[in-house]
């Protein structure tokens, strides 16, 4: 199942780069159509932040290290850390919390 | 140091389309910025005098664009390696993250799948979140074509590198030839480090004992943050995301894993046709 979702979402990303380059221009430049591109990887990034962040592994709202972790990357992406330095502190903080809770 | 003042550094992030490349390296900015903010153009290099022909400046240029293509590479080879390492932590094989790096290669969409599979979603909701970030390449292909002019095979080759950082370092070229040389090397460059960074971190995390209790369930969401907060200027996005997120936590006890997530981008969507004010950023990123 997972193969399947690999492949098909490859084929799928390469479709969208492919139809970049041969659609003609007026189709994807519809303004509509920019505002959607626009604003849908942020809205797709925020809900697994989201998702993955306050949601436990049976389907329920939950506070856990995990938001202590993100909360650090929040500091580190303010204080223009390199990426792995935001993802670095943000594993260490969720893994040091469990270890001491 | 005369010979690099001569050419335009890219600017990864402050003309990019929405930020690419510093979308994909948010340390790129900084790294950039003490080169960027007075690095004068090439106009202004030469004086009041007009530019010189294209051609005596070329082997500087060009020495330029593939230094700057092999920095992106090398700088992306970190990023290559959380991104193979959460793959496997999620659950994937080590050949599934190959196959994300070498036929997805859009890391965005790669760290989505193996978010969602890793939250115990259903692959094929986790793919369909992938192809919806995935969706902005075809934007930078619409501002890419008219630069590259491909054809047949080669149009098809040039599609599979067709993403933030190469659309970055070609858009910013003021010189045509330029321009592709910056497209064509950083993607080959890219390519291969994304590929052997991935393997390295598919690799490295295979021997982890307990992703969760190394606490690699919380890398993909600090990595996802990573890459919107060079979004985030402006209203609009912050409306977006408030309106994602929210939707994503009440749906998520009543859905399956991953669709609540979907439903957060159909939500978003329809936010977008709704709003006026939105066209503005996005007009900015069509020229």
């Amino acid at each position: 199942m997972i193969w399947y979702a690999v492949i098909a979402a490859a084929v799928g990303c390469y479709l969208f780069k492919l139809a970049g380059l041969s659609v003609p221009e007026r189709i994807l430049s519809d303004p509509r159509t920019r505002r959607i591109a626009a604003l849908l990887p942020v809205g797709l990034l925020a809900a697994l932040i989201a998702t993955q962040t306050f949601v436990s592994a049976d389907h329920r709202l939950t506070l856990d290290p995990r938001a202590a972790g993100l909360g650090v990357a929040v500091i580190a992406i303010l204080l223009r850390a390199p990426f792995l330095i935001v993802v670095g502190a943000a594993v260490a903080t969720t893994a040091l919390l469990r270890l001491v809770l | 140091m005369a010979r690099r003042d001569r050419h335009v550094r890219p600017r990864p992030g402050l003309e990019g389309p929405s930020g690419p490349s510093r979308a994909l390296f948010p340390g790129a900015r900084r790294r950039g910025t003490p080169l960027n903010t007075d690095t004068p153009g090439p106009l202004d290099a030469a004086g009041p005098a007009p530019a010189p022909a294209p051609g005596d400046e070329w082997p500087a240029t060009r020495a330029a664009i593939l230094r700057d293509a092999a920095g992106i590479a090398l700088t992306s080879g970190a990023y290559a390696v959380s991104c193979g390492a959460i793959c496997t932590a999620a659950g994937l094989t080590v050949p599934q993250t190959m196959a994300l790096s070498l036929l997805m290669f859009t890391g965005a969409s790669q760290f989505a799948i193996a978010g969602v599979i890793g939250s115990g979603g259903a692959p094929l909701a986790g793919a369909a979140v992938a192809v919806l970030l995935g969706g902005r390449n075809a934007l930078y292909g619409l501002r890419l074509a008219p630069l590259l002019r491909v054809r047949g095979a080669r149009k098809a080759l040039a599609a599979q590198l067709v993403i933030d950082e190469t659309t970055a370092m070609a858009v910013v070229r003021e010189d045509e030839r330029a321009g592709r040389l910056g497209f064509w090397a950083t993607g080959f460059a890219l390519f291969v480090m994304w590929g052997l960074g991935n393997l390295l971190g598919a690799l490295g995390a295979q021997v982890l004992p307990e992703p969760e209790v190394l606490g690699m369930d919380v890398a993909a969401p600090a990595a996802f943050l990573a890459l919107l907060a060079p979004r985030m200027r402006g209203g609009t996005p912050w409306a977006a995301a408030v309106l994602a997120s929210g939707t994503a936590l009440i749906a998520t006890p009543l859905l399956p894993a991953g669709v609540p997530v979907l439903l957060a981008g159909a939500a978003v969507a329809v936010l977008a046709l709704f709003l006026r004010r939105a066209a503005a950023p996005s007009a900015e990123e069509s020229r």
